[in-house]
């Protein structure tokens, strides 16, 4: 009989050719733009993905091209090269975190003034550490205690035995001992680190990874008994500032800079390197053939080498508490929750 | 009516939900089994009379549970309980007195039972007073995650390079004070400082060319004299010919900069407990300690 009247075949034609024009126009680009996923045909489909692929390196390369001619052009006229795009890394782009520390902050001094390091920090107390392990140990944790030992001095180690840990807290008060850490291992290697401040500082929990021992560094060198120097890098916001002084408080506060030993604990995204080097500064003839004729042909710059010893690990923060170690009844003030990691640009530290 | 074998044959033979078949052995795992083997005599459900030992609620307290075949037909109470005494003897009186006539074989079975539980319920009591650890799981996306982003973390960090160049800094600002003599440094760095002045001269000198050409020479002196140079008086002497004739007003600027190195010794020991802070903030922190007159010029020394 008949094919049904489609909708608005009559009046409708207007409409539709309007609507149609702006979809068709869509569908030209479409149709001008193939994905080659849509194609099937499995030769072809790679033809046409070498060829995408080619054009897109091609273009890429003219506009690097034209972007060095550019400053050449510029730097030989005399005057200013087209400014350089910075590009974007994780760290440019990090979320803006309100608890970074600015310079001029009073509370910030205050809270320096009153926290629990102080004492150490302002030379009172010479830090002395007591190391443990947890309680079903194997040797990696000793080897690296060891190693610990050698780096940060004033240093005891005890087997942990059977004790609670709240005991052995209790214990470490006793003989005026400044910290305490715990190495604790799980599948026969380190891998947490647990710091408690004594009498009541905080205690910090780490995850740690990524261990090395010092007679698996190729070349490593040998520390001294000096005491060391300490790096800290990028700790920049409340919470990254106490954990650095945190760290600050395990050594003594006297470096000797005859020992030329460097202690470095470097946050970087949240992960808090820790390395251990001794260095030494080198004079070296630098050619450089940017600066002529202002300083002359060569200039001598001091360099510094490194050499590394001691262990060197990564450590992450998991959880910081308030007062000594009680999981049950303590308050934290820092605790580590999945729902942190949603953003990746988004760090604590 | 209650044909125990007949049970037995069917459950047996055909299918039990609560029969378990492991390589040691086969086991039942009905509540109300004595001894916890899928045998005739300890099926509960192949014998009409019968009797166990339970703890309901897991707070250490023991019953003991009997079923006669006088109520097989009330499910409802079928069981009947009656609560042990917490003292193991005063325990095994209250079995034999209500299992009087009972068959041997079971009253033993259930000594037996009430024996092992004792036990456990000792030992449970005394792993609580101690502490455990726990342990917890993570999501198997963050095991894996954790790794490659330390990775990134590390190849982003350029470890070397920043301990050297914070190294270097503290050389430059002094902080090692005397141990190295380095003149090739203080060279490059006056030579630096000195360029970055004549920039600074040709830039503003639409504004005010003649104090910022002052303070120029005044910080070179400073910085001579900072060093302690004592081994070297050919080379600074040979760049600073021109400023030999204010000999006199120099004078005044040694005091000046000797209280500016008293001060900046200050500053070194406390360098330490600085370390904390993030680079900027250090730079910004010796502003504000330094004297007025040194303000703007470590102001220019940081614009560079």
């Amino acid at each position: 009989m008949g094919f049904k009247r489609k909708k608005g075949d009559g009046d409708g034609e207007e409409m539709e050719a309007e609507g149609n024009r702006r979809p068709s126009f869509n569908t030209a680009e479409r149709r001008s733009v193939i994905l080659p996923s849509m194609i099937k045909n499995k030769d072809k489909r790679a033809k046409v993905y070498a060829k995408q692929k080619h054009e897109k390196k091609v273009e890429k390369q003219k506009k690097i091209k034209a972007r060095d001619a550019a400053e050449k052009q510029a730097l030989e006229l005399g005057e200013e090269p087209p400014q350089k795009q910075i590009p974007k890394t994780i760290e440019n782009t990090r979320e803006a975190d309100e608890t970074v520390c600015r310079p001029d902050d009073e509370e910030l001094f205050a809270d320096i003034d009153a926290d629990e390091f102080n004492p150490v920090l302002r030379r009172e107390v010479t830090p002395k550490i007591l190391f443990t392990t947890c309680r079903f140990n194997s040797t990696r944790g000793p080897a690296l205690i060891s190693e610990l030992q050698s780096v940060i001095p004033n240093s005891d180690y005890r087997k942990r035995g059977t004790y609670d840990l709240k005991k052995i807290v209790e214990y470490a008060k006793k003989k005026d001992y400044t910290s305490l850490i715990v190495v604790h291992t799980n599948r026969r290697e380190p891998d947490a680190l647990l710091i408690i401040g004594l009498p009541n500082g905080p205690t910090a929990h780490f995850k740690l990874s990524s261990l090395v021992l010092r007679k698996d560094i190729k070349n490593h060198g040998n520390p001294t008994s000096h005491e060391p120097e300490l790096v800290l890098n990028n700790f920049t916001t409340r919470l990254g500032n106490r954990v650095g002084r945190f760290f600050q408080s395990l050594f003594p506060q006297q470096p000797n800079f005859r020992g030329r030993r460097v202690v470095t604990f470097h946050n970087q995204r949240d992960f808090i390197l820790f390395r251990h080097h001794r260095y030494i500064f080198d004079v070296k003839e630098d050619k450089q053939s940017g600066t002529k004729g202002k300083d002359g042909a060569a200039k001598e710059r001091v360099k510094p080498r490194l050499q590394e010893c001691g262990p060197s690990f990564t450590l992450k923060l998991v959880t910081l508490q308030h007062g000594t170690f009680d999981t049950k009844g303590g308050e934290f003030e820092w605790v580590h929750k999945p729902e942190m990691d949603t953003s990746r640009r988004r760090f604590f530290l | 009516m209650q044909h125990d074998e007949v049970i037995w044959q069917v459950i047996r033979h055909k299918h039990c939900s609560y029969m378990a078949k492991i390589e040691t052995g086969i086991f039942c795992r009905n509540p109300y089994n004595v001894t916890g083997v899928c045998n005739r005599s300890s099926c509960p459900l192949a014998n009409s009379r019968y009797a166990t030992i339970r703890e309901p609620d897991a707070k250490g307290v023991f019953y003991l549970y009997m079923k006669t075949i006088e109520r097989a037909h009330m499910p409802k109470n079928l069981w009947e309980r009656v609560k042990l005494p917490r003292n193991y003897e005063k325990a095994l009186e209250t079995i034999d007195k209500h299992l009087l006539y009972w068959p041997k074989l079971l009253q033993h079975k259930i000594k037996q039972r009430l024996t092992k539980m004792t036990q456990m319920r000792i030992r449970t009591r005394k792993l609580h007073l101690k502490t455990r650890e726990k342990i917890m799981t993570m999501p198997r996306r963050e095991i894996k995650r954790e790794p490659r982003r330390e990775e990134k973390a590390i190849k982003a960090a350029l470890l070397d390079k920043a301990i050297e160049t914070e190294l270097l800094e503290r050389l430059k600002k002094g902080v090692y004070g005397d141990i190295y003599n380095y003149p090739e440094l203080e060279w490059n760095k006056v030579l630096d400082e000195e360029k970055q002045l004549a920039e600074g001269v040709e830039e503003e000198e639409e504004e005010e060319p003649e104090i910022e050409y002052v303070e120029g020479y005044e910080e070179l002196e400073e910085e001579e004299d900072m060093e302690d140079f004592s081994g070297f008086p050919t080379k600074m002497s040979g760049f600073n010919d021109d400023e030999h004739d204010s000999a006199d007003e120099e004078e005044d600027d040694d005091s000046e900069d000797q209280v500016v190195i008293h001060k900046k010794e200050k500053r070194n020991s406390r360098k330490p407990d600085d370390l904390g802070k993030s680079k900027k903030k250090k730079r910004v922190v010796v502003e504000m300690e330094q004297e007025d007159g040194d303000l703007i010029r470590t102001l220019k020394a940081a614009s560079f």
